[in-house]
Order: structure tokens, then C-alpha cells, then sequence
């Protein structure tokens, strides 16, 4: 019998939650309760969601007809680099990690905080600082480089490359002592009982997340420096007339950049395990095999980043070696996705919205992942470069994979974070405006790039006018559905329908704890004794993983 | 999984007021604090990787130029600041051993050395710099060597790029270093650290030691090319 109902008997319940155990306004501005903290980053990066979502739906707005209507190719070069800028350094990357990692891997953990308290206050603010310095670009000019900064365009554009460079390197170091923070969590901080094989797979995966948080990040913020310096100095390193080289940026940048993008996903990944096995109430399928492909994943993840150089002149044998390494990456990844499969198998599946995000990302995720494959392949590669297919691949993986994994994961802990249930039914309508708003804007873009829409522009040919008319409209169905979702979750927190210390019947312990928990996160340490997946009802029935 | 009331067992390190209210024993908090630091250590040494890509990358591009321009960095300061940033690792590692013993005394004694040698760093750091800067061997657009009388077959400017980014970011960590040892000084004056509360210190060697070893690399990298 590894199993026993939530614990806490009735003579604790008086003991006020770590929303209302300190009160005022300076109580959460230095606090260093993980959970107060996660609540702020989620605060923080859902706000920049919202501002560069704006700056998608106004970017598609333009691209509704062929010439120009609402802005200048100026205005757009600065409206998409903000978008990609905003949306990767102040958003996805501190997504999942920050928002509900901050929140989540303490109290998965059996622990009272992180292991640097005070750390993850300071790189909390430290992440304000780097938000501050994006504004600095708009005020000063903008920024019309593309997120990726590429030398020479970036070193001799007379937009704000400086603040927008500082910014993200200011961002970079947040990102690094939060991903410190959580490895030396995760290997310090575990409650008696718990180890390696006993962690939650959303565990798992923040602490692949951390590590490479922590080995990628430094090498971007030396390439930001470099392109600070560059500017500032003009020492030549990425500059051919002084004997520089701008392909070697390429390098360094991808050589983050690359990794980076695991640093967006790998996070989803752990979310979908989680919302999977407890909605289907069934042992996760492959334990061992989804937390060590995370592993995989960020082990792989530092030897691919010269596929985004196929066309920037790099050697054949290069090319030819990336392209194999990048398909590697699809065989721990698709672990992943057989092994949710195989967990839904015989489950006891319900259809509620957390478990809704999980389908749609395991269709959308697919999609965005199987067509990784084709630009992975040399050939293929040189003719979908820089087209609306690359557009379509990343949204499918970043928005399809992470966005809705961290939707989903909002959903499956909101009771846990605020103590209040959402209505079950707006929730739904919610992903279905959701699913169909992605994938009619992001679908119609595989066609715009296969034949031949480049990424980027502004004005195009009228033989495209109207796939793009079709992904518009899909965008503003995507911001429908987000918009409200955002409505009927705020909605709930004034609501009367309160949450349980369990509502869905989850295993793993932050599920053990009352709702919305302690300040000290448990009455007394949680001792483990055995999986976080075991449901013994249908594990029994279904005959697989018995104790 | 299943969760159980537990009493923690008392520790005498329940009453250690330098344990934190969310770790069980000092030994945990010790453990997380190093290995914090090992892993802060990882990034800085991802961090100077990028600069010794370029340098490599810059070398394999230019191997005569690179040659030529670097018989301009004074090798007796080079060396001197190698033997000086050695000895301060020594005193910082005796520093560690003495706090470990529990003798306040010895290790202020010692970080008033290592104090001592990373001034001396950067006073020759600094007699480098000024030399560099009057003959005009400057990064990038600022290079103005030829205008001294100094000429340097191919491009120069980028060897020179390189040089004040990797001795100059080198430069600041030892600035950062003096300021921290600085700080443990005081507080070590204040009796902050004993035989079981010495972990702040230890990383401070730690980072110390990091900073010499980079000095290591960049010393014949730069200095001494062939």
C-alpha cells in the first residue's frame, strides 16, 4: 500500500495560507517565499505575453493585403523584432521555469523553499531590470534587427541594438541563477525518501531546463557583450573589414541559442507528464525513459546548433554532421510522445481542460515536431530557409508546444495556487478557440512558405493574399480564445467555488498540502515511500505497474 | 506515494544561528552553498570560452600577425603577475586551512595577503594598459599604432580587440575578487565565521582560484605565443 489520502488533519486547517500569511504590499515586493515569487514572475511574464501577442495580432493585421496599410516597413522590421525579442527573453524562456517552476519544485519536492531564497528574489529583480531595458529600446528608437541580433546588420543599424542587447544579457544572468538555484535544489533538497526515481517528471524536467540554463546562458551573455562592445568600441571581432568574422557571431549565438530552445520546450514536456498520468489516473508509461530523454535532449541539444547555419557557408562535412545530430534529437523526443500515448492506454480519462491542453498539445506538438525533420535535411533545408515554413515550425513547437503546456499546467494547478476552481465549461470553450485559432494561423503558413513566402516582409506577392487572409483571421480566433481565458481565470479568483488540498486526485506532493499551501509549504516533512504515479484503481484493472 | 507526520530529529544544529530556517542540518546548507559556487564556476568558465573561440578562431586566421603583434605584451609583466596571482592563491588556500581550524586570527592575516598580491595585479595591470594605450596598440577603431612608429604587418587591430576584451574582463573578476575578500574581512573581524561556519569563505577561495586559473590560460596564450 503506497498510497494514503491527503493527510492533514482538521486541527491545521486554521493556519492561514502563504497568500494572506503576511500582509501588505512590501511583504510580497521582499519576499522570499518560492511560491509568492512564482506568483510575481507569472504576473510578469503573462504581462509581456499579452504586450508582443498584441504586436503578433497587429503584425498579422498588416499582412491582411498585399501592400501597406497600417504601418511602414520600418515600423514592421521593429514591430516583428520586438515581438520575437519580447516574446523569447521575457516570456517563454522565464515561462514555465519561473512562473510554475518557482512555484511548484519546492513543493514537489517535500521541501520548505529553494535552496537560495534570497537568490531567487534577486534574480526575480533582476529580470525587472532586463524588462526595463527592452522598454528602453522602444523609447529609444526600437530595434530592427530580428531577435537573433545578426552581425553586420546589428553592429551598424542606427536602432537601440545596445539596449535591447543589454537587456537580454541582464535577462541572461535571471535566467542563470534561477536554473542554479533549481539544480542545487533538486540535489539538496529532496524530503526523506525521495530519490531520483521517486521525483515528479516535471522535476525531471525543470532540472534538464536548469542545467542548461546554466551551461548555454554564459556563452549568449559573452556574445551579447561582444556585440555591445562591437558597437561601442568597434573592435572587429564580427567584422570582416578589421579581420573579424560575422559568421563566428552565428556561432556563438546559436551555440546559446540552439539550447535555448529546449530551455522553452523541455519545461511543456514536464507539464504534459504530469497533466497526462493525472487526468487518465493511470501510471505514467516509460518513468525512467521520459525523465532520462529530457536528460538526452539537453545533452544533444549543445551539438545541433549549426543547422541554422546550412546556408551561411559553413562546411559540407559540418552541414552534413549538424543535419545527423538534429535528426537525433527527434529519438528521445518522440519517447516522449509513444509514452504519453502509451499512458493514456486503458486509463480512466478525463475530459476536463487541463487534459483538453494535453491532447491539443500532443497534436500540435507532433505537427510542430515532425516538421523539424524536413528542415533538418540539408537539401530541403536550402529551400525552405528563411521562409513562413520556419515561421510555421517554431510557432508549432513554442506556441503549440510550450504556450500550450504552460495553459494547461496554469489550469491543473490553478486550484493549487489560488485556492479557486475555474468553470469548467468557459475552460473548455477556452481551448477549443484556442486550438482552432492556432492552427488555422499557423497551418495556413507550412503552405505560405512551401511556396516560397519569405519570412519577414511586410508587402508580398497577391498570389499569397489569401493563405495570409486565412492565418489572420485564425489570429484573431487564437486571441479570442486567449483573451478569454485570461477573462474566466481572473473571473474565478472573485468567485465562491473553492478548492480542495486535492482536487484532481493527484499523487505527487504538492497535491498532499492544503490549498493554496502553508507559507512553510507542509505542517511536517513529507516522507516518500514510493512513486509519484501510483493510482492504484485503474493500475490494478488495467494490469499494468500492480503493487 | 504516501506522506507521514514526522518529528524532525533534534540536531545540535537546530541551535546554530547560522543555519537557515528552510535547510535541515548545517551539512545540507553547506553542501547546496559549494555546490552553488561549482556551478557559478561552470558559467564563468562558459562565459571566457567565447573569448578563447575568438582568440583560437583569430589565431587560425592570422597566425603571423597574431605572432608579430604579441612580442608588443611586456613578458616580464606577464610573469610577474603570474608568480604574483600564484602566491595569492596560496595565501587564499592557507586563509581556507586556517578558518578551518578555527583561527580568525591567521585567516584575516591571509586575506590581508591575497588582498595584497591582487593589488599588486593590477598595478602592473595598469603600467601594461598605460603603455599599450600611449603607442597606440588600441582595440579595433581606436588602433593608432602606425601613427607611433609601430608597424604591424596585417590587421592588428582585431589582436589587440582581443587582447584588453580577454585581460579586461580577466581584469574585473580580480577587481570583483578584492572586493569580496574585502567583505569577508570585515566580517570575519565581526566573528562571523568559526570551525563549523566557514563555507562563505571557502567560496571565496573557490572563486579565487578560478580567476588565477584563467590567468593561467591567458598568460601563454597571449604572451608567449610561438
Amino acid at each position: 500500500m503506497t498510497t494514503q489520502p491527503a493527510v492533514h488533519s482538521d486541527h491545521h486547517a486554521e493556519e492561514p495560507s502563504y497568500l494572506v500569511s503576511k500582509r501588505g504590499i512590501m511583504s510580497w515586493l521582499v519576499t522570499v517565499d518560492h511560491k509568492r515569487l512564482g506568483i510575481m514572475y507569472m504576473v510578469a511574464v503573462l504581462f509581456f505575453f499579452l504586450f508582443a501577442g498584441v504586436l503578433a495580432v497587429a503584425l498579422r493585421t498588416e499582412l491582411f493585403t498585399p501592400n501597406q496599410d497600417l504601418m511602414s516597413a520600418q515600423t514592421y522590421n521593429q514591430v516583428f523584432t520586438l515581438h520575437g525579442a519580447i516574446m523569447t527573453f521575457l516570456f517563454i524562456i522565464p515561462s514555465v521555469p519561473a512562473a510554475l517552476g518557482n512555484f511548484l519544485l519546492p513543493l514537489m519536492l517535500g521541501a520548505k523553499d529553494v535552496a537560495f531564497p534570497r537568490l531567487n528574489l534577486l534574480s526575480f529583480y533582476v529580470y525587472c531590470v532586463a524588462s526595463i531595458f527592452f522598454i528602453g529600446t522602444l523609447i529609444n528608437g526600437g530595434l530592427d534587427t530580428g531577435w537573433t541580433f545578426y552581425t553586420p546588420y546589428s553592429t551598424s543599424t542606427g536602432t537601440a541594438v545596445i539596449w535591447a542587447t543589454t537587456g537580454a544579457f541582464i535577462a541572461g544572468f535571471s535566467s542563470i541563477l534561477t536554473g542554479l538555484n533549481f539544480v542545487v535544489t533538486v540535489h539538496k533538497m529532496r524530503a526523506p525518501g525521495m530519490n531520483w526515481n521517486r521525483m515528479p517528471l516535471f522535476v525531471w524536467a525543470i532540472y534538464s531546463t536548469a542545467i542548461i540554463q546554466v551551461l548555454a546562458t554564459p556563452v549568449l551573455a559573452i556574445t551579447l557583450l561582444l556585440i555591445i562592445i562591437e558597437r561601442s568600441l568597434g573592435i572587429g571581432i564580427f567584422d570582416p573589414a578589421m579581420g573579424g568574422d560575422p559568421v563566428l557571431f552565428q556561432h556563438f549565438f546559436w551555440f546559446y541559442s540552439h539550447p535555448a530552445v529546449y530551455i522553452m520546450i523541455l519545461p511543456g514536456f514536464g507539464i504534459i507528464s504530469e497533466l497526462i498520468t493525472v487526468h487518465s489516473r493511470k501510471h505514467i508509461f516509460g518513468y525512467k525513459a521520459i525523465a532520462l530523454s529530457s536528460v538526452a535532449i539537453a545533452i544533444i541539444s549543445f551539438l545541433v546548433w549549426g543547422h541554422h547555419l546550412f546556408v551561411s557557408g559553413q562546411s559540407e562535412l559540418a552541414g552534413v554532421l549538424f543535419s545527423f545530430l538534429t535528426f537525433a534529437v527527434g529519438v528521445p523526443t518522440a519517447i516522449k510522445v509513444f509514452s504519453w500515448v502509451a499512458t493514456l492506454y486503458k486509463g480512466s480519462i478525463q475530459y476536463n481542460t487541463p487534459m483538453w491542453y494535453a491532447m491539443i498539445f500532443l497534436w500540435t506538438f507532433t505537427v510542430g515536431g515532425l516538421t523539424g525533420l524536413p528542415l533538418s535535411t540539408l537539401a530541403i533545408d536550402v529551400h525552405l530557409h528563411d521562409t513562413y515554413f520556419v515561421v510555421a515550425h517554431f510557432h508549432y513547437v513554442m506556441v503549440g508546444g510550450t504556450v500550450i503546456a504552460f495553459i494547461g499546467g496554469i489550469h491543473h494547478w490553478w486550484p493549487k495556487m489560488t485556492g479557486k476552481l475555474y468553470n469548467e465549461t468557459a475552460g473548455k470553450i477556452g481551448a477549443f478557440l484556442v486550438f482552432v485559432g492556432f492552427n488555422v494561423t499557423f497551418m495556413t503558413q507550412f503552405f505560405l512558405g512551401h511556396q516560397g513566402m519569405p519570412r519577414r516582409y511586410y508587402a508580398y506577392l497577391p498570389e499569397y493574399q489569401s493563405l495570409h487572409q486565412v492565418s489572420t483571421i485564425g489570429t484573431y480566433i487564437l486571441a479570442l480564445g486567449l483573451f478569454w481565458t485570461m477573462f474566466y481565470l481572473l473571473a474565478s479568483l472573485f468567485g465562491k467555488s473553492k478548492a480542495t488540498g486535492n482536487p484532481w486526485g493527484g499523487v505527487s506532493l504538492e497535491w498532499q498540502t492544503q490549498s493554496p499551501p502553508i507559507e512553510h509549504n507542509f505542517h511536517d516533512t513529507p516522507h516518500v515511500h514510493g512513486s509519484p504515479y501510483d493510482f492504484p484503481e485503474i493500475d490494478k484493472s488495467a494490469g499494468a505497474h500492480a503493487h | 506515494m504516501s506522506t507521514a507526520h514526522s518529528h524532525a530529529p533534534v540536531h545540535d544544529d537546530e541551535h546554530n544561528p547560522h543555519l537557515a530556517h528552510h535547510f535541515d542540518t548545517m551539512g545540507q546548507q553547506n553542501a547546496s552553498a559549494k555546490l552553488g559556487m561549482w556551478l557559478f564556476l561552470a558559467t564563468e568558465i562558459l562565459m571566457f570560452s567565447g573569448l578563447f573561440l575568438a582568440y583560437f578562431v583569430l589565431r587560425m586566421f592570422y597566425p603571423e600577425m597574431v605572432l608579430e603583434a604579441h612580442e608588443y605584451l611586456s613578458k616580464t609583466a606577464g610573469g610577474i603577475n603570474t608568480a604574483v596571482l600564484l602566491t595569492s592563491s596560496y595565501t587564499m588556500a592557507l586563509g581556507v586551512r586556517s578558518i578551518q581550524l578555527g583561527d580568525v586570527k591567521k585567516l584575516r592575516l591571509y586575506l590581508v595577503l591575497t588582498i595584497l598580491c591582487g593589488c599588486i595585479f593590477m598595478v602592473v595591470k595598469y603600467f601594461e594598459y598605460s603603455a599599450k594605450f600611449e603607442h597606440g596598440m588600441l582595440p579595433g577603431k581606436f588602433y593608432s599604432a602606425h601613427l607611433h612608429g609601430y608597424e604591424i604587418e596585417g590587421l592588428p587591430h582585431i589582436f589587440f580587440g582581443v587582447y584588453f576584451m580577454m585581460t579586461g574582463l580577466h581584469g574585473i573578476h580580480v577587481a570583483i575578487g578584492l572586493a569580496i575578500m574585502l567583505w569577508m574581512f570585515v566580517r570575519a573581524g565581526r566573528g562571523e565565521f568559526d570551525k563549523t561556519n566557514y563555507v562563505a569563505i571557502e567560496n571565496t577561495g573557490l572563486y579565487w582560484h578560478l580567476v588565477d586559473l584563467i590567468w593561467i590560460f591567458l598568460f601563454p596564450l597571449l604572451y608567449l605565443v610561438k
